[in-house]
């Protein structure tokens, strides 16, 4: 596994990327936003994992919760690192707000130009 | 908690729960008529906090009862530099905010604009408080969002466009921030500004040199506040979201939130958390010289009022990245010059405050003359000076000082970052900025010819002077032009030197964990 996993969280940033900036459809970049959010989101959640090497061979992902008789080493060798997905709910919300005045605007912009092709919607120069 | 120390966390939530407030008092009908009041009142106090802090020495304070040892609470920063931003933010709100009590009449739901300007003004104080990153990248995204509104608040198709594509470009920016923050925490397993700055320490080679994973850190930090600063290549939001906004929001995103959200984030990360070094120093004077030099090319050509002054943000902006570009690179290296990093320095905050100043009073002046002359376009306005000798008055202070002309204050500041450039070693980008200041004043010139003086065209025959309170704000700001060219020794004592010197601390300069 190790780094192929980045490599996949890295392929849906750039899946999103491209979306956001080749696409001319309103809803389409829309989408792009969102697989970008969750590329980063992903990747937050694979920082907090972790992994031990036991006999059965590599164990982790335990929720950090402290069982009775275990030492608090032996939680942070296994659990997973409860920080990140603290951080990945504000994200998750922060990106619910930014997604919700998107589709508003978009819907606005339809109602303005009748359409969600952005070739259309370029009264502004550039 | 001492009581100053008590004051802090105020301005974040005073404002924030007064958003919040004037949301409820619109629906309620006898204190509906008093929102916009209690909206200015609570940023006039915010100002006054914000002044009475200054003297005081703050240290870092932790939310939540927990101690400065354990490194888990929040961790609040009232340093220098963030007071000095602190006072920037709030005057320019409070500006826009008595300048908008007339302007928005011809607005409808004024209350909305209300809430989410005091929620700007919340989200940038806490922004510039903020003593961790993930808090930074959080109030970064609360400001743009609520400038995002702003933006649409017209809801005409031109704003509706302008407000997706800078949301958009935005939200890129922000997702870039949050990338480097994660790889900054995989790293260091730290959040804390300090915290991470002395993990990244370690972490460095032999030889001074930074190791492949924070340099990728960097740059998806430094990329996505670049956007949010409007640096070029990054400026194609700017001049169509800036201009579409309604005056004083065009004033407060050109004269604070490209300044909070981008600079000043760019200033702390680069400086106090990676730590000045060389290829930071040289993408910063790279982005710089480049926004300077192309955002003055931009604007000369412009004959849309607004728009113009949007691309001279950007340019603008570029001296004060390329003058903290220098900082950092005679500050990385084997001997620090840290006496011409102090020079460098003392001319990037002291021409942030000053763009701050005028760059403002500018928009707000387009704002009345285009509520009278019903056009944005140069060359349909005219004679305006002997009809709106107010507003006239100031915006040729605000065009002056812009255009660098002593005795303004636009003037010493693109002194001091031209002597500092000379003396950091760079003649030539020195050169290169008194020729952007000159083409600016070219620029300007312009503005005067076409918008102020002449014969009155038709739309501009029947203008009169702004109503009271939007001349009010236009003079304070206008004052403060004037006087913080020749007052720059006491500004330069109380806020431009200890901030400089909070940057020049570098990544020491932000120690969370241990007391």
């Amino acid at each position: 596994m190790g780094i192929a996993i980045y490599l996949l969280t890295f392929a849906i940033l750039l899946a999103g990327l491209y979306a956001v900036v080749a696409k001319k459809n309103v809803v389409k970049i829309i989408v792009g936003a969102a697989i970008l959010d969750y590329a980063v989101n992903l990747f937050l959640v694979l920082i907090g994992w972790r992994t031990v090497s036991t006999a059965a061979g590599a164990e982790g992902g335990a929720a950090p919760i402290l069982a009775a008789g275990q030492s608090g080493r032996q939680l942070l060798a296994s659990a997973v690192d409860p920080l990140p997905q603290a951080l990945i709910l504000t994200s998750i919300v922060i990106a619910l707000g930014v997604t919700a005045l998107m589709v508003a605007l978009a819907l606005r912009l339809h109602e303005k130009y009748g359409t969600f092709d952005l070739e259309n919607i370029r009264r502004l120069r550039g | 908690m001492t009581p100053m120390e008590a004051i802090v966390p105020l301005l974040v939530a005073l404002p924030l729960l007064t958003a919040a407030g004037i949301v409820a008092m619109a629906h309620v009908r006898p204190l509906a008529k008093f929102t916009s009041g209690v909206a200015v009142g609570v940023v006039a106090v915010n100002l006054v906090l914000s002044l009475v802090l200054l003297p005081a020495r703050v240290g870092p304070i932790y939310i939540g009862g927990w101690s400065a040892a354990s490194t888990l609470g929040i961790q609040i920063n009232c340093d220098a530099l963030a007071k000095l931003m602190l006072i920037t933010v709030n005057l320019v709100a409070l500006a826009s905010l008595v300048f908008s009590l007339s302007y928005m009449r011809q607005f409808t739901k004024v209350w909305m604009f209300m809430s989410l300007l005091v929620f700007m003004v919340a989200a940038m104080n806490a922004l510039v408080l903020a003593g961790d990153l993930f808090n930074l990248f959080v109030f970064l995204e609360v400001a743009a969002i609520a400038s995002y509104a702003l933006v649409a608040f017209g809801c005409e198709a031109e704003e509706l466009e302008a407000a997706f594509k800078y949301l958009v470009l935005g939200t890129v920016g922000s997702t870039l921030i949050l990338l480097g923050v994660g790889i900054l925490y995989s790293l260091t397993g730290q959040l804390n500004m300090g915290l991470v700055a002395a993990g990244l320490r370690k972490l460095t080679l032999a030889g001074g040199k930074v190791g492949p994973a924070p340099l990728l850190a960097a740059a998806c930090l430094i990329g996505g506040l670049a956007l949010k600063a409007a640096m070029v290549p990054f400026h194609a939001w700017l001049p169509d979201a800036h201009p579409s906004a309604p005056a004083p929001i065009s004033a407060m995103l050109s004269g604070v939130l490209i300044k909070a959200s981008g600079v000043y984030a760019m200033a702390r990360v680069v400086f106090n958390v990676l730590g000045p070094s060389g290829p930071y120093a040289t993408v910063l004077m790279t982005l710089g010289a480049l926004s300077m030099v192309v955002g003055v090319l931009l604007a000369v050509g412009q004959w849309d009022f607004k728009r113009l002054l949007a691309y001279h943000s950007i340019s603008q902006m570029g001296y004060v990245v390329l003058a903290l570009g220098a900082a950092a690179h005679v500050l990385s290296g084997p001997s620090p010059q840290v006496a011409v990093a102090s020079v460098c320095l003392l001319g990037a905050l002291f021409h942030l405050f000053n763009h701050a100043a005028f760059k403002s009073l500018l928009f707000l002046s387009s704002g009345a003359i285009e509520q009278q002359a019903h056009t944005r376009m140069l060359k349909e306005m005219g004679g305006l000076a002997r009809r709106m000798p107010v507003t006239g008055f100031c915006c040729r202070i605000a065009a002056l000082s812009i255009a660098g002309v002593p005795p303004f204050n636009g003037f010493f500041s693109k002194l001091i970052i031209i002597v500092g450039l000379a003396m950091a070693g760079y003649p030539v980008l020195a050169a290169l900025a008194a020729f952007v200041a000159f083409v600016t004043l070219l620029s300007f010139v312009k503005v005067q010819r076409y918008a102020l003086e002449g014969q009155p065209s038709a739309s501009a025959a029947a203008a009169h002077e702004a109503p009271f309170s939007m001349g009010l704000a236009m003079v304070v700001l206008a004052v403060i032009c004037l006087l913080a060219g020749p007052g720059m020794m006491v500004l330069r004592d109380w806020l431009f030197e200890p901030a400089g010197r909070v940057l020049m601390a570098g990544s020491a300069a932000l120690i969370g964990g241990a007391p």
